[in-house]
């Protein structure tokens, strides 16, 4: 069970470019650090995709163990986990977010 | 049951003995904080593993008692 949860994060962490597990929708996001995630990216202009934690249980714990992050928001970009809404400002104020996702050759939003 | 400031920075301290700690408490209500970090054991970690550094120090309480707090780390000028 707790296998099948780790290998379906996995498999969402490791086919979408630019993905963010988060409380809530990009449109409605249900918590502030969430809603700070999503304007970050938003700002940047990158496209992604959202896990909306709060629909399932199963990975809103999962992906506390997965990453070794007590918390969500959780921002992965190219298989790799990058931060929680903290450390997302705190690199797009050094510029360094910005870096990684050009470097990482992230698609534009549409 | 929300922590106190003191609490969280007794925490700390007991994990990691150089770090200097700055807590603001945001709304005013015990429960949704800001903390600063700063310590030259986070020398050469990268971001992730100097918060992680500072959750392992909450014990579990990071998400859970804890649910908002901003965290920045740094190493010391």
């Amino acid at each position: 069970m707790t296998e099948d949860i780790q290998s379906r994060i996995d498999e969402l962490v490791k086919t979408n470019d630019v993905l963010l597990f988060m409380k809530g929708t990009p449109l409605f996001p249900q918590c502030g650090f969430s809603s700070r995630a999503v304007a970050i990216l938003d700002h940047l202009g990158v496209a992604y995709e959202t896990v909306d934690v709060l629909q399932d249980q199963a990975i809103r714990q999962g992906i506390k163990d997965y990453s070794d992050w007590p918390t969500v928001p959780q921002l992965y970009v190219k298989g790799e986990f990058v931060g929680g809404s903290d450390i997302m400002m705190e690199m797009y104020e050094a510029g360094e977010l910005q870096a990684l996702l050009s470097g990482a050759g992230v698609a534009q939003a549409q | 049951m929300p922590m106190a400031a003191a609490d969280i920075e007794a925490m700390i301290v007991a994990a990691i003995p150089d770090a200097r700690i700055e807590i603001t408490d945001l709304a005013g209500d015990g429960d949704h904080y800001a903390a600063r970090v700063v310590s030259e054991s986070f020398r050469g970690l990268n971001r992730v593993k100097q918060h992680q550094a500072v959750y392992a120090a909450l014990g579990g309480r990071m998400g859970g008692v804890l649910h908002a707090l901003q965290l920045t780390t740094a190493v010391p000028e």
